[in-house]
């Protein structure tokens, strides 16, 4: 249950596509790839990460080189090229938050969900990973989580352990 | 304390709302700016007020919209850079969240006076909450009659966008904003041509950061001339300091510029001291790009006057006893901080955040990291300092942006000040990785080191 969408062939809703055309309509005719990057963010946020496939598609509808898509999506620390987990953990370890205790909560992190940066667990609910400075430093340390990139600030390993059995929680009532 | 000018409503109940901000008395600027003033007017009066990009270059702003290329037929544009990630920074996210308006505003005046009719505020897409208060904020505008075609029946239209990043510091340097603006990865490029001459789509283009955006309001709204009495010298009007570390009461504090270094750290009304009553180790008063202070060159500068929050001051003993006002991120570290640990932190987040393209930054930021790392871990050796003084010697000045030298000066400013800590994690392997140095054996300020 890595993610459920994973293997089926990807078809952008006709509510996508509506949103697609707005966005691509903010720019000067014959610009329209500067709609890219916000048009990364929503397939994303619909299919949790960019397969080749989805990116392809954006290619197709903003009338670009697919490797054009694939240069961004790589640069990018946001867009993910493999599946996360359903709740993605991202700590700010920048200097002013580690000032305050950012690593304390990575390694807290570490240690309860059991697994390592950047790996998923095994039932597909949780992934973490360390971050660049969110501009929150007055307020750390900090985490978010997208794709509304809900963000958690003041965090204490009491906050976070509650956070993540709300998050188990919601996973359960949502299944 | 000063009259408070950009956050003076910041504790009305609904002032994210246009309804609220017009209440308090917002958009009169722009009804004074596109009814009475012409576009020449405002750069005039933006000039007069002495206002400097709060972006972190400190740039003149009214001098930089004089600099704009105005050929016939070719559109320009107003790019606002919301990508801060500079670490230690805070305010404009604090400014977007609870002000939003403020910022619209400004917009609408600045566009005005540059005749731009699109604009576009690039926001780092990890501020997805705040996107969606701007764009919320841009729709009441646009409702109200303040954006959109014939504002207020002057016969100026503008349109303004909310433009979402993808995760890369690199973007807050203006042309790697254009490029990723344009749909590209986030690559500087090469100056010149300026974005004045030659920015987004190859028109015309003006950045500028958040804050200097929204000062304009206050500028209009009070004549140029009103806002360049606050401050001292060069440094005019009221800064948003972003105040994060070891300190009581961490937050965003609008100051005007003048105010003494430690007022802001021990005043209640700001920083309220050092937390835990424990003791100033060091100081980075402008983000993490600016050079470190060591407590003794806190209050007063090496030249023996008090050390104010001004352009001038902070910089006061050039790069041997100075540092920046930088983006006014003001981190303060203190007695239990380990400056090894953290310099090797900024070098990392450098080498990470390095775009590639220049072989002195790319490769240069990587040594950094990791003859910082051995040396924290407790495996360095003496003259690995000294390789480290050279690394960073040979990317200052030899990139194509910013970002290599912004991340070779804090290197070289933590070896200048800290070297006897440096050496103590040499000397002292299994010590260092147990305990922290403490504070640094100084007493006098140190004789700047040659060289
Ligand atoms: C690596 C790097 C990162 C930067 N990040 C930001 C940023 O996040 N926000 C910002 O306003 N300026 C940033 N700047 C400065 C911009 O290049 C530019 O000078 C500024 O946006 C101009 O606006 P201002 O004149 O109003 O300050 C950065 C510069 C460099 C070299
Ligand atoms: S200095 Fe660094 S970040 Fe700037 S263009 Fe060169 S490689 Fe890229
Ligand atoms: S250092 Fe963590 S938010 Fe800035």
């Amino acid at each position: 249950m890595l993610n459920v969408k994973e293997n089926h062939p990807i078809e952008f809703s006709a509510e996508l596509l509506t949103k697609f055309a707005e966005i691509a309509s903010r720019y000067p005719q014959g610009k329209e790839k500067s709609a890219l990057l916000p048009l990364l963010h929503l397939v994303q946020a619909e299919y949790g990460w960019l397969r080749t496939e989805a990116m392809d598609k954006v290619a197709h509808f903003l009338q670009i080189e697919p490797i054009e898509v694939y240069e961004v999506a790589t640069f990018y620390t946001m867009y993910f090229l493999r599946p996360q987990g359903k709740y993605n953990l991202e700590v700010c370890r920048t200097g002013p938050c580690c000032l305050v205790g950012a690593e304390r909560i990575m390694q807290y992190i570490e240690n309860t969900l059991g697994i390592k940066e950047g790996e998923v667990t095994q039932d597909g609910l949780f992934s973490w990973r360390g971050v660049e400075c969110l501009a929150a430093c007055g307020y750390g340390p900090v985490l978010q989580i997208g794709p509304d990139y809900t963000f958690y600030e003041n965090l204490t390993e009491q906050s976070v352990a509650q956070l993540i059995e709300t998050l188990k929680n919601k996973a359960q009532t949502e299944a | 304390m000063g009259r408070k000018l950009l956050l003076e409503h910041i504790d009305v109940p609904g002032i994210n709302t246009f309804d609220v901000y017009r209440q308090q008395g917002g958009y009169r600027a722009v009804e004074k700016a596109l009814k009475t003033m012409s576009p020449e007017d405002v750069v005039e009066e933006v000039k007069k007020s002495g206002l400097r990009g709060r972006g972190g270059a400190g740039f003149p702003t009214g001098m930089k919209w004089g600099f704009l290329a105005k050929p016939e037929g070719v559109a320009r544009y107003l790019v606002c850079n919301g990508d801060e990630s500079e670490p230690g920074t805070f305010k404009d996210r604090y400014l977007m969240t609870h002000i939003p308006h403020a910022l619209i505003e400004g917009m609408i005046v600045s566009s005005f006076a540059l005749g731009a009719n699109t604009s576009y505020i690039y926001i780092r897409g990890e501020m997805m909450p705040q996107i969606r208060i701007v764009e919320k904020a841009i729709a009441e505008a646009k409702a109200a009659g303040f954006l959109g075609k014939n504002i207020l029946g002057t016969g100026y239209d503008l349109e303004i966008y909310v433009q979402p990043g993808g995760g890369a510091y690199i973007c807050g340097e203006e042309t790697a904003l254009l490029e990723s603006l344009e749909g590209k990865r986030g690559n500087p490029r090469i100056k010149p041509p300026f974005p004045a001459i030659a920015g987004l789509y190859g028109c015309p283009t003006v950045v500028n950061n958040v804050e200097s955006i929204a000062a304009t309001v206050p500028i209009i709204n009070d004549g140029g001339e009103e806002y360049a009495k606050i401050g001292i010298e060069r440094s005019t009007g009221t800064k948003l300091i972003s105040a994060s570390g070891n300190i009581v009461r961490p937050g965003v504090y609008e100051i005007d510029l003048g105010l003494p270094v430690e007022e802001f750290i021990y005043s209640d009304e700001y920083c309220g001291g050092i937390a835990n009553g424990k003791k100033l180790k060091a100081l980075v008063p402008g983000g993490s790009s600016v050079p470190i202070l060591p407590a003794n060159l806190v209050s007063k500068t090496i030249n023996g006057n008090a050390r104010l929050m001004t352009y001038e001051s902070l910089a006061d003993g050039g790069f041997a006893t100075g540092s920046s006002m930088g983006s006014g991120g003001f981190i303060v570290f203190d007695e239990d901080q380990c400056i090894v640990r953290n310099t090797w932190n900024f070098a990392r987040f450098y080498h990470h955040e390095s775009c590639g393209q220049c072989s002195p930054c790319r490769e240069g930021t990587g040594w950094m990291e990791k003859i910082l790392h051995k040396i924290e871990i407790g495996r360095g050796s003496i003259e690995d300092i000294d390789l480290l003084w050279d690394v960073q010697r040979r990317i200052e000045g030899n990139t194509i942006c910013p970002l290599g030298d912004a991340a070779a000066w804090p290197v070289a400013a933590a070896i200048r000040h800290f070297r006897d800590e440096f050496e103590w994690h040499i000397t002292h392997p299994k010590e260092a990785l147990s305990r922290n140095y403490g504070l640094a054996r100084y007493a006098d300020p140190i004789a700047p080191v040659v060289q």
